[in-house]
């Protein structure tokens, strides 16, 4: 066991080289922070201007990252939550550990955005992503009826699952029930998270696998793939808003709102549509990058307001589970 | 009565056991304590107990059911590339949950290969959703394990008592009774137990392969409980009942298990001199084929989808390789220290709660310890910067009951064989375990070490929840990449981490070998 603390105490004493500059923790989602995710670039990006350091932490997912800063409470090491999604603002504000800010930006969200606490940095809609060259139903009762096969994420431990739900409530109301009896047998099977889903369909396990309108941008921009496409829906898709905000037990008031307006800026926006594979919630003055005009445009986004979110979500797990578990 | 004096020290392995403990029940108190009201068992955990049970039962029983005939045809035919074929039964079980379930599913899938073939000649693709698909993956974990276990009991039989009984031209179901059965008596209740405690923690195998919430187990519930509902008493209480199955299966496998050994031998290599006739040959052979054939085949999808990766693989995958290894190396030593004293205390005959503490390691979930070493690490020190030693350790608990199902046994007949004459030689507790017991159980522990190395390497194990940026071990480092859509290079990485995993594995158990048997 020494060893192991003499290990992490070499480990804790490189992070603490630059400990003369102010340190901000942002606790985060882990693909944000991956090598992959926007992480690096954001941090260098952040630092090149604040004369600090950028400490980005990675927890699974919105969910978990939620549980974390409920977990560590009002001594939380975090100054700034980023990537809550509307699904778990109610019960962020419920904690009572998150602070207002006083940003405004132009928001290019296809909703009016008011809070004032939560900070809104991407977007997207829930869809269907399937092989280009398949027809595929234009809507959920269609697609009851049809043969199509698909893969959907277990709401209970995946965001885009929980998405789902909050997607068929918010088209169908009280015939939601009836609409997941119908949707039962074309459910291959319901996976703990979007990347076993997702991996099984570009295995061919099934026709349509629930991601987002994005998604066929990256294999379009990062593979030069053409062969995916999003599913549009005629009774509109279910928009996801990430955002992010300051902890009121921050000891970093400053440099957190200074990065809460670094969020909703060109430099941060900018990194977002071709790393986290999202809609800046402000388009940068460039523009969206090349590709992203061919995606599927809703003509009708479909969005609970985080307290009828929260107050949907028992409802609509309950009604899912009777309909999938017979 | 006082028990017969041995030379065996118990003490350093009941600290050990302490210390496990400590680890698993003292997570959960921090959990438990930390919670504020629950909502309690609802109407759905009573029925994820019930498919959880039924789930882990069913697997255990067949793994162990199928592992017989395999464990038996390996253990009686001697054959060009049974060394790898052994070594390779290791492989399915160190697998990434993630890695392993695409394996499975591009092999027994709707699209797999196995529907392939079926729609060749018309028919259509496999159902594989449902209990049955739960039973078929957790088999294709479980059953290279249950072989080697009872592979293990078959090669612990002294080689002069296959030579006596072909001597007295003892075959077939007499040198089954005789020999097999009562070997198979002590062995087999307690891989019955492990593989249950593995089973009953499954999560996304469940899932994914269930097809839908209908397969909702109490691990689902625990994770719900945490995340979803933040319910710290409920995970609390749901993973306290997963100690209590595991307590209870174990302690029954145990009392099931007891049972006198073979006596000593000579340590000649086994020569076996039975099952020479054509339809002996005949169904060891198909046994052989058919298991290999289904271990293999994920396998094989798992080497073939990654290749194209593997040459392309971001240098970020072979940084968090070295730290992969580094963790490895950390918990096999961390396993061996803990788990030689326990294997030796459970060997004295005395300590059977130093057995049933090892086997709490697999049935604790992962999620309260991490949680829970979280909650009582963060008062200290930052929990980030200890990320690694806490996933070597975790790693280390949940490798241990593996690793007392492969040390006991050659510990007590060590102990057995040669207590009485190191007591008659005056030898002090500390020669008799590094000059007898420790020469005398290095396969075993070349095995235990291997499988743990390999077990840590491929596992996720506690990292996510402690992870900051710049530190990822191998695992985390694939699901990253999965999660940025790079599913090739993901590929790539579950293949990398197989050849590590495999090689480390592979490492320590010929290491171990001192004699021809694999």
């Amino acid at each position: 066991m020494k060893h192991l603390l003499f290990a992490a105490g070499i480990l804790s004493a490189t992070s603490a080289i630059a400990a003369d500059k102010p340190e901000l923790t942002v606790y985060t989602y882990d693909s944000f922070v991956s090598d992959w995710g926007p992480g690096p670039q954001v941090e260098q990006a952040f630092e090149a201007t604040c004369g600090c350091d950028l400490n980005l932490v990675g927890v699974e997912d919105g969910a978990a990252l939620l549980s974390r800063i409920r977990l560590e409470g009002e001594n939380s090491d975090a100054d700034i939550v980023l990537g809550l999604d509307t699904n778990l603002i109610a019960a962020a504000m419920e904690t009572g550990l998150f602070a207002p800010h006083s940003i405004s930006a132009d928001y290019t969200l296809p909703i009016e955005w008011t809070d004032t606490t939560f900070l809104p940095y991407d977007w997207g809609y829930f869809a269907f992503v399937h092989n280009a060259e398949t027809t595929v139903p234009s809507n959920f009762r269609d697609l009851a009826e049809s043969d199509t096969k698909i893969l959907i994420q277990d709401p209970r431990s995946s965001t885009p699952g929980l998405g789902l739900l909050m997607w068929v409530k918010a088209a169908y109301g009280d015939e939601t029930p009836a609409i997941w009896e119908g949707l039962s047998d074309n459910i291959v099977t319901v996976t703990k998270g979007w990347s076993e889903a997702y991996g099984l369909f570009l295995e061919g396990e099934a026709d349509m696998v629930l991601s987002y309108t994005t998604s066929p941008a990256y294999h379009l921009i990062a593979e030069e793939d053409a062969s995916k496409a999003a599913a549009l829906f005629d009774e509109g898709h279910y928009m996801q808003i990430e955002v992010a905000a300051k902890l009121k037990s921050t000891d970093q008031n400053a440099l957190a709102d200074q990065f809460l307006n670094f969020m909703v800026s060109d430099a941060f926006q900018s990194i977002i549509p071709t790393t986290n594979w999202m809609y800046p919630a402000v388009t940068p003055a460039s523009g969206l990058p090349d590709g992203f005009d061919t995606l599927i445009a809703p003509e009708k986004s479909l969005y609970l307001p985080a307290d009828e979110a929260a107050g949907a979500r028992e409802e609509a797990l309950s009604e899912w589970l009777g309909a999938l578990s017979q | 009565m006082a028990g017969r004096a041995q030379p065996v020290n118990p003490w350093p392995g009941i600290s050990a056991a302490a210390l496990v403990a400590a680890l698993i029940l003292g997570t959960l108190a921090a959990v438990a304590l930390r919670a504020e009201a629950t909502r309690g068992f609802g109407p759905a955990d009573w029925s994820a107990l019930r498919f959880t049970l039924s789930q882990a039962a069913l697997s255990a029983g067949l793994s162990v059911a199928l592992a017989i005939p395999v464990a038996r045809a390996l253990a009686r035919r001697r054959f060009t590339g049974r060394r790898l074929l052994i070594a390779l039964l290791g492989a399915p079980f160190i697998l990434p949950v993630i890695v392993a379930i695409l394996g499975l599913l591009q092999v027994f899938g709707r699209a797999g290969w196995v529907s392939d073939l079926l729609g060749l000649i018309g028919l259509p693709p496999v159902q594989i959703y449902g209990l049955h698909g739960v039973v078929l993956a957790h088999v294709f974990f479980n059953l290279p394990l249950a072989t080697r276990l009872i592979l293990q009991g078959w090669q612990e039989v002294p080689s002069e008592r296959f030579r006596l009984a072909a001597q007295l031209r003892c075959e077939g179901f007499a040198l089954f009774h005789l020999i097999e059965a009562p070997m198979l008596k002590r062995v087999v209740p307690g891989a019955l137990a492990v593989i249950f405690a593995i089973c009953l923690t499954s999560f996304a195998v469940a899932l994914t392969l269930g097809g839908g919430p209908r397969a909702t187990t109490i691990e689902l519930a625990i994770y719900q409980a945490f995340t979803y509902d933040f319910d710290l008493g409920r995970a609390a209480l749901l993973s306290g009942l997963q100690l209590v199955l595991t307590a209870t299966a174990a302690f029954v496998a145990l009392r099931l298990s007891r049972g006198d050994g073979f006596g000593s031998g000579l340590d000649r290599a086994i020569r076996r001199w039975d099952g020479t006739g054509r339809a002996a040959r005949l169904g060891d052979g198909c046994w052989i084929v058919l298991a290999g054939a289904f271990l293999m085949l994920p396998l094989a999808s798992v080497m073939i989808s990654g290749l194209g990766g593997l040459m392309h693989l971001p240098i970020q995958v072979f940084q968090a390789a070295l730290v992969s290894i580094v963790v490895a190396a950390a918990s096999t030593a961390l396993l061996l220290a803990l788990a030689l004293p326990m294997a030796t205390a459970i060997a004295t005959g005395r300590y059977g709660i130093v057995e049933i503490t090892g086997i709490l390691g697999l049935a604790a979930s992962p999620l309260v310890i991490g949680t829970g070493l979280f909650i009582l690490i963060r008062p200290m020190v930052d929990p980030t910067a200890l990320a690694l030693p806490v996933t070597a350790t975790v790693n280390a608990v949940m490798a241990l009951p593996f690793a007392l199902r492969i040390l006991v046994p050659a510990a007590r007949q060590s102990v057995g064989r040669y207590g009485r004459l190191a007591l008659s030689l005056d030898m002090g507790e500390r020669a008799f375990f590094t000059r007898i017991l420790l020469p005398r159980m290095r396969p075993q522990i070349g095995f235990a070490a291997g499988l743990t190395a390999a077990l840590s390497m491929g596992d996720l194990g506690v990292i996510a929840l402690f992870a900051d940026a710049e530190i990822a071990t191998l695992p985390l480092q694939l699901y990253r990449l999965m999660g940025a859509y790079q599913m090739q290079a993901a590929a790539g990485a579950a293949l990398l981490l197989l050849i590590l995993s495999m090689g480390a594995f592979w490492m320590f158990d010929r290491g171990g070998r001192w004699h021809a048997e694999a």
